[in-house]
């Protein structure tokens, strides 16, 4: 029997950006306050597992043409070169540079190197997960 | 409340032994989920419950959280995420090839496979 | 080079996740491994020089004040272990190009091998108790990987097995290392160590003890948790099975070592009275495994529960003989057993089967391999001058210094058992009327391609058994930070 799902179809094409963004929002609110990659990206693996639920998974596939498998190892690879960064600094590593900057825009911003370590840990998640979401959705 | 914390470890430990030692393949799975849900609480209520207080120490703070249980559950959390996430996918995959999820259906040795 | 020591766990992470970005290309991802393994090996080598000139090594992540960061610390024993690991896994690596299949090797096979070994060099590395948590998981995350690799029947239900066992003692883990903090409110290990010494040694330490204990016997396979192993090591193909044999169990050993001559040192008539009988028992234990079985892989799967059993009774001495011939024999068990199960790979190549009643006269066709398997048996067995036989003088030159007399007997005894477990596949397979058997049709090219690697370490193992005395000031160094806590909390602690 053919479903009729325009409801939810129409509505993911809205939702979706709507969590993404908000995923968006997230990963960068865990600078100062509760968020982070981690969260972050599970979020916007929510978002793709709704788009997963809406459409089926060769549509999702050809909207999203990313192999998730590099997507894992380049947020693998963000997060240790930042790690490895302080090595060539002879600092121990993991140890973390930041300062405030005033850029264009958006004023007196402080950057910090452990966000991209987060940007990784937010890659890693998202690649991990959605392997396994396509893992074991493809095999049904 | 570390009183009442330690009884609700305790039924935590209770229900995932029992669901461990079920025959369903399924219902162990759940079972390593909640024994490690109880786990994650012990190390929280180990380190001392710091009720609303911040976890930051400077100078004539006297009452704070001690924040290292938490860095240490959100570790252990995230682990047991990915190991549940994997055990499962394994768990269906032998269900797929054993056609069965009765554990002891799946005994045997090199003699009798 | 203040992060020398952390080298042999990134470069191995590093090189597994270039591995990631070449999943298909089979070339590429051997080259990258074995490249990878050497600079690590060379790194590890380095960091052994560099331990025995300027002593223990150590650095607290993030340049966190000590007590408070994740402390990293290479004494010499890590710093020997890490380079044995990698060593034996290069080797493992190279016989892998010929045994275990291009279906495995596309399907990240080498990503996962690198990946268990920055678990293992970082558990034999790290100086933060739920950090070793941490790094025990990452390289049980990659077994998982390993174990089920292949996906064949009988692979999936054992390593159900082995998945849930290590769950539960992962669980137990972090219930023990709660209980610990809620003691003695710190987790690096020196800080501990010191914390416990300041409170004596209560009775709540002791439970601690026990648990670790627990914990760690199940991963180490001690007497009577060892259930599990014989199952699942034996399911996997021969060169995991190999890394499984030759690692895994003596990270387990590791913790067990590290903790009971750090943290619990104060009550050790009951700690390691405990400790020893375990010992014991899993030798006995290990022993009646290894004869009852007809099987090549069961027969070496029950040795390493043996070399478990002696290499902890050895340590459970507490003293100078005791502990550094389990330094000895934890490092000549690791070669030795790398090469065994390397050489009964090939054997069950050969023959096609594992079953011992289904071989015979394999001298006559393939006589390298007869001889190169002798040595590895007596060396196991500790005939003198091979590596094995040190370490069990030692020990039980140890345990007589502590009176032990009833354990020395059963580990000469266990010694015998073991040449006579081993020497029964020699005597199965080897020996006896090459016609009666029908060998199945194998490549002669395959077969020399997949000694190289097992001949190397059976090499490796004799120069350490012959070059023993130029061994002996690296295992004085390693010993006598077992034996003073006090060198190892003051590295950590020095700021």
């Amino acid at each position: 029997m053919k479903t009729n799902d325009v409801i939810l179809q129409t509505t993911t094409k809205l939702v979706f950006f709507i969590i993404f963004l908000f995923s968006i929002h997230i990963f960068f609110a865990g600078h100062y306050t509760p968020g982070g990659g981690f969260v972050g990206g599970l979020l916007t693996t929510g978002a793709i597992v709704l788009l997963l639920l809406a459409f089926d998974l060769k549509t999702v596939q050809k909207a999203l043409p990313f192999n998730f498998t590099i997507v894992t190892g380049i947020g693998l690879l963000l997060a240790l070169g930042t790690a490895a960064g302080s090595i060539f600094f002879n600092v121990p590593f993991f140890t973390h540079a930041f300062d405030d900057f005033t850029l264009p825009l958006f004023g007196t911003t402080s950057l910090h190197t452990a966000m991209i370590f987060d940007a990784g840990v937010y890659l890693v998640v998202v690649g991990a997960a959605v392997t396994m979401i396509q893992t074991i959705g493809g095999d049904a | 409340m570390e009183f009442l914390m330690a009884i609700v470890v305790g039924i935590l430990f209770m229900a995932a032994v029992y669901l461990i030692l079920s025959r369903s393949l399924l219902k162990v799975i759940l079972g390593t989920g909640l024994l490690s849900h109880g786990a994650h609480l012990l190390i929280l209520t180990m380190g001392g419950l710091g009720g609303a207080a911040p976890p930051v120490l400077t100078e004539g703070v006297t009452d704070f959280a001690d924040p290292l249980p938490q860095a240490l559950i959100l570790t252990a959390i995230v682990i047991s995420f990915g190991v549940t996430a994997f055990i499962l996918v394994l768990a269906y995959r032998t269900y797929a090839e054993h056609q069965t999820d009765n554990m002891n259906l799946m005994k045997g040795n090199d003699e009798h496979d | 080079m203040i992060n020398l020591l952390l080298f042999p766990i990134i470069l191995p992470f590093l090189f597994a996740i270039i591995l990631l970005f070449f999943k298909e290309n089979i070339r590429a991802q051997r080259l990258l491994t074995v490249i990878g393994l050497l600079i690590s090996l060379v790194a590890a080598l380095y960091l052994v020089a560099t331990v025995k000139a300027d002593g223990v090594q150590a650095i607290t992540l993030g340049s966190w004040p000590a007590p408070f960061g994740i402390s990293m610390v290479s004494d010499m024993l890590s710093a020997l272990l890490v380079t044995t690991t990698i060593l034996i896994t290069l080797f493992v690596v190279i016989y892998s190009f010929n045994a275990i299949g291009e279906e495995r090797e596309r399907h990240f096979y080498y990503p996962a091998i690198l990946f268990m070994i920055t678990g293992i060099n970082g558990a034999f590395t790290t100086g933060d108790i739920f950090n070793m948590f941490v790094f025990f998981e990452v390289l049980l995350i990659a077994s998982y990987l390993l174990i089920v690799l292949g996906g064949e029947k009988r692979q999936l239900r054992e390593s159900i097995k082995y998945i849930l066992v290590n769950v539960i003692s992962s669980a137990l883990f972090v219930i023990t290392v709660a209980y610990l903090y809620s003691v003695v409110g710190t987790l690096n290990m020196a800080d501990i160590s010191v914390k416990i010494a300041e409170i004596g040694q209560p009775g709540i330490i002791t439970v601690i003890a026990v648990l670790f204990l627990l914990v760690f016997g199940v991963k180490g396979s001690l007497f009577p948790l060892y259930f599990w192993l014989p199952g699942s090591y034996s399911a996997p193909p021969i060169p995991v099975l190999t890394l499984f044999g030759a690692l895994l169990t003596k990270v387990g050993i590791y913790a067990i070592i590290r903790t009971y001559t750090l943290f619990f040192v104060h009550d050790t008539g009951f700690t390691h009275g405990l400790l020893s009988a375990l010992a014991l028992l899993t030798i006995v234990a290990g022993c009646i495994g290894a004869l009852a079985y007809f099987d090549l892989k069961q027969i070496i799967i029950y040795n390493i529960v043996i070399a478990v059993g002696v290499i902890l009774f050895g340590a459970a001495q507490m003293n100078e003989a005791g502990i550094s011939g389990a330094v000895f024999y934890l490092i000549h068990d690791m070669l030795i057993k790398g090469a065994l199960f390397l050489l009964i790979g090939i054997i069950i190549y050969v023959t096609g089967t594992s079953n011992l009643r289904k071989m015979g006269g394999l001298m006559k066709t393939h006589a390298p391999l007869g001889w190169m398997y002798l040595i590895a048996a007596f060396g196991l067995a500790g005939i003198p001058p091979l590596s094995g036989f040190v370490g069990k003088l030692l020990i039980v030159k140890g345990a007589f210094e502590a009176g032990d007399v009833f354990g020395s007997i059963i580990i000469l005894a266990s010694s015998l058992v073991v040449l006579l477990s081993v020497i029964r596949i020699f005597v199965y397979a080897f020996w006896g009327d090459p016609t009666i058997v029908e060998l199945p049709k194998t490549n002669r090219r395959t077969f020399r391609k997949m000694m190289m690697p097992a001949v190397a370490l059976v090499i490796l193992s004799v120069l350490f058994g012959v070059g023993t005395e130029w061994l002996v000031p690296y295992m004085t160094d390693a010993t006598d930070v077992l034996l003073q806590p006090s060198i190892y909390i003051d590295a950590v602690l020095k700021e």
